[in-house]
């Protein structure tokens, strides 16, 4: 008969003392286990997220505000930004060193009965151009849509793209539509115009899952998205100043060419623009939009039928924009394109990966720092907890080791055997914790998934989780040394006159 | 084969004051003996055993099993020659509860520092009649069956000398006969020398040499 399996008879014959610390010892492994994958798989997530692109562009304040409303769909939008800085990258001061630009115009969601998902008004680029991680390869990953869907058309205005999560929770699928709400989880519904859906995107484990992505071009053309006039002439100011003179008059050239046409939101035709849009409004209700458009109360799921109709696209000096997701052409560019906007007044460019970087560092890790030490302390309490019960029982075992000896048990026999017994009774508790810390991972999966976007499954591991079993191991053969020990020194003739 | 001579031992009590326990100027059995040493309860009969079995160390004097002296031995020397050599049958049996009636056998194995069958384990249960209740645990047994595993797990090493003491104590007088039967006629079938300790003269009569334990020690008895 082997050590092992006198020490695992020694375990099942205090069955109960047994069960209940190494129960303990398996809480806290499981605990251990889920801060570290779920810190792991968060950090790998929340990197993977700002990946893809160098500089995100927007009004001055916290970077760090702009990073979560940006890529996380966190947090409030500062404010927004003049137009022309987007234009800045498609053809202007910056354009040479640009591989990609995509604005993003936040402010509105879509809201259930139980969610409520931001709303992202952007350009079809963010799909065909900007990829959002990396594969284990280290090719990039870009955006695929399921099944029967496709990325909306920088013509149709009224074309949507939805991330996994919204449309799984929020029940929309490919020719459904919707109206937005004005604001972050407001009440105000834009219910002149709706979306069409056009394309889901599949689940990529990105904060992207859980938002929608609209078409600017429509998204502008809801109500309270346009600039007074007056309010575009302070933003023409303004960014002569940032410009320079040089560039003054080569802005005023783009907003004054580009806000003359009209966008046939079916073909994709450009067509001269009427006066109209000089008005104020800039914009001009369809008669078949009208049609098909449905009174909804909130962000109202609207019957499938999709009509995105003609629109006169908002004048360029009319719009604004959030925020600008820039890939460069080449990463020497990184240091001259992000001094020059921040030497300005009223924007700033941050590199989303250094602000998540710091972020990990100087927040999240310090905390993961602590609950992981909490987690160790656990199972510290937890190994003592073994230590104990062994000890505990030596008293009525010396009699069993005293046997033992007397059938030709060496001291050191009888020392190793209680030693196994505590390192199986660790061992075995530390693989039902692992286990067990996977499975409330996998349970608690889709909640952190509908709420973060974060994706968790019972197979995620950490490769700190290399470290538990040997650690155990090391615990188990200290806390078993003291009843190891007295094991050792066991009086055999006094043991075995005591029975 | 087995050979004491001049063995003295004594204990300390806490006052300092020496207690001697034994001194055994000889005693000799010879392979494939049966004797009893017949002794008072208290007189030193079990620490006798234990010094025979290296279990307690001795202050002078030598014992000496198949010409190994077993007090020269370092313990962990005594505790492998224990294992090979010696089997010990307890008065209260000493089974371990965890066990089942096999795995008590099979204990006696563990600590020898040899490969050995384990079906000999078996055989030796078939032999004293617990062949149907190998994995029965000793709660599950009765008296005599407990005694019964407990002469099996002496035996199975196949030792050249038995220390058996007071192994029919806790059985009641029914059983004590079908005890002291089975030990004499397994050690017989095994060729092993049985050297038995009681207190009870209907067991000593039963044996061809019987010692007496306060005329071979010349400690005096405590009165």
């Amino acid at each position: 008969m082997s050590f092992w399996k006198i020490a695992w008879r020694n375990i099942q014959q205090r069955a109960l003392a047994s069960s209940l610390t190494g129960l303990s010892m398996a809480l806290g492994v499981a605990a251990m286990i889920a801060v570290l994958v779920i810190h792991g798989v968060s950090v790998r997530q929340f990197e993977q997220d700002a990946e893809g692109y160098h500089l995100i562009v927007g009004a001055k304040g916290g970077k760090l505000q702009l990073v979560l409303n940006t890529v996380f769909h966190l947090s409030e939008p500062i404010e927004n930004i003049p137009y022309a800085y987007y234009k800045d990258f498609v053809d202007g001061r910056f354009a040479d060193f640009t591989e990609v630009a995509v604005p993003y115009c936040l402010g509105d969601s879509y809201t259930t009965d139980t969610d409520s998902f931001r709303i992202v008004g952007t350009h079809p680029d963010l799909f065909d151009k900007l990829p959002y991680g990396n594969h284990p390869d280290g090719s990039s990953k870009y955006y695929t849509f399921q099944n029967g869907g496709r990325n909306f058309h920088p013509d149709a205005f009224f074309e949507a793209v939805l991330g996994s999560v919204v449309a799984r929770r929020g029940g929309l699928r490919v020719g459904d539509r919707f109206h937005a709400t004005h604001g972050l989880g407001g009440e105000d519904v834009h219910d002149q115009n709706a979306f069409t859906v056009v394309g889901i995107l599949n689940p990529t484990g990105t904060a992207n899952d859980r938002a929608l992505f609209v078409n600017m071009e429509g998204f502008y053309l809801l109500g309270n998205h346009e600039l007074s006039h007056e309010q575009a002439t302070q933003r023409r100011q303004v960014m002569a100043t940032e410009h320079g003179a040089h560039l003054e008059h080569h802005t005023d050239t783009d907003l004054d060419t580009s806000a003359g046409h009209d966008v046939d939101a079916e073909d994709g035709t450009v067509t001269e623009q009427s006066s109209d849009h000089e008005n104020g409004t800039g914009v001009e209700q369809d008669a078949n939009a009208k049609q098909n458009e449905e009174p909804a109360a909130g962000s109202a799921l609207v019957a499938s039928a999709p009509n995105p109709g003609q629109r006169q696209s908002l004048p360029e000096d009319l719009r604004e924009v959030t925020s600008v997701l820039v890939r460069l052409a080449d990463d020497m560019y990184l240091g001259h394109v992000k001094d020059t906007i921040n030497e300005g007044q009223v924007a700033q460019a941050v590199a989303p990966t250094y602000e998540i970087t710091t972020l990990l560092d100087r927040i999240v890790g310090p905390i993961h720092a602590v609950l992981l030490v909490l987690t160790i302390l656990i199972v510290l309490v937890a190994g003592i907890s073994i230590l104990v019960s062994i000890y505990n029982s030596m008293n009525e075992r010396s009699h069993d080791i005293a046997v033992m000896r007397a059938l030709g048990a060496s001291r050191w026999a009888v020392m190793a055997i209680v030693l196994f017994e505590s390192i199986l009774l660790s061992v075995s508790s530390g693989l039902a914790g692992i286990v067990l810390g996977h499975a409330l991972i996998a349970i608690a999966g889709p909640h952190v998934e509908a709420r973060t976007g974060v994706v968790l499954h019972f197979f995620q591991f950490d490769t700190w989780e290399l470290v538990v079993i040997p650690s155990l191991i090391a615990l188990a053969s200290l806390v078993g040394l003291l009843p190891a020990i007295t094991a050792y020194r066991t009086d055999v003739a006094k043991s075995l006159g005591n029975s | 084969m087995l050979l004491l001579e001049n063995v003295k031992k004594a204990y300390y009590e806490p006052s300092g004051a020496r207690l001697p326990i034994l001194d055994i100027p000889c005693l000799e059995v010879a392979a494939t003996d049966q004797v009893v040493i017949r002794g008072q309860s208290g007189c030193g009969k079990t620490t006798l055993l234990h010094a025979i079995a290296g279990l307690t160390p001795i202050d002078a004097g030598s014992i000496q099993l198949r010409g190994v002296n077993i007090g020269r031995l370092p313990e962990a020397g005594r505790d492998r020659f224990r294992a090979r050599h010696i089997g010990y049958v307890f008065q209260t049996f000493n089974l371990l509860a965890g066990f089942t009636a096999l795995e008590n056998v099979l204990l006696g194995m563990t600590f020898i520092g040899q490969k050995k069958d384990p079906s000999r384990a078996q055989d030796l249960l078939a032999q004293v009649g617990l062949g149907h209740r190998l994995n029965h645990k000793p709660a599950a047994l009765s008296v005599g069956e407990q005694q019964r595993v407990a002469v099996a797990r002496a035996l199975v090493n196949k030792p050249d000398l038995l220390l058996a003491d007071e192994p029919t104590a806790n059985i009641d007088p029914a059983h004590q006969q079908q005890v002291i039967d089975l030990l004499r006629k397994v050690c017989l079938q095994e060729n092993v020398a049985l050297l038995l300790v009681t207190h009870a003269d209907v067991i000593s009569s039963q044996f061809p040499r019987v010692i007496d334990f306060a005329t071979m020690n010349q400690v005096p008895i405590p009165s």
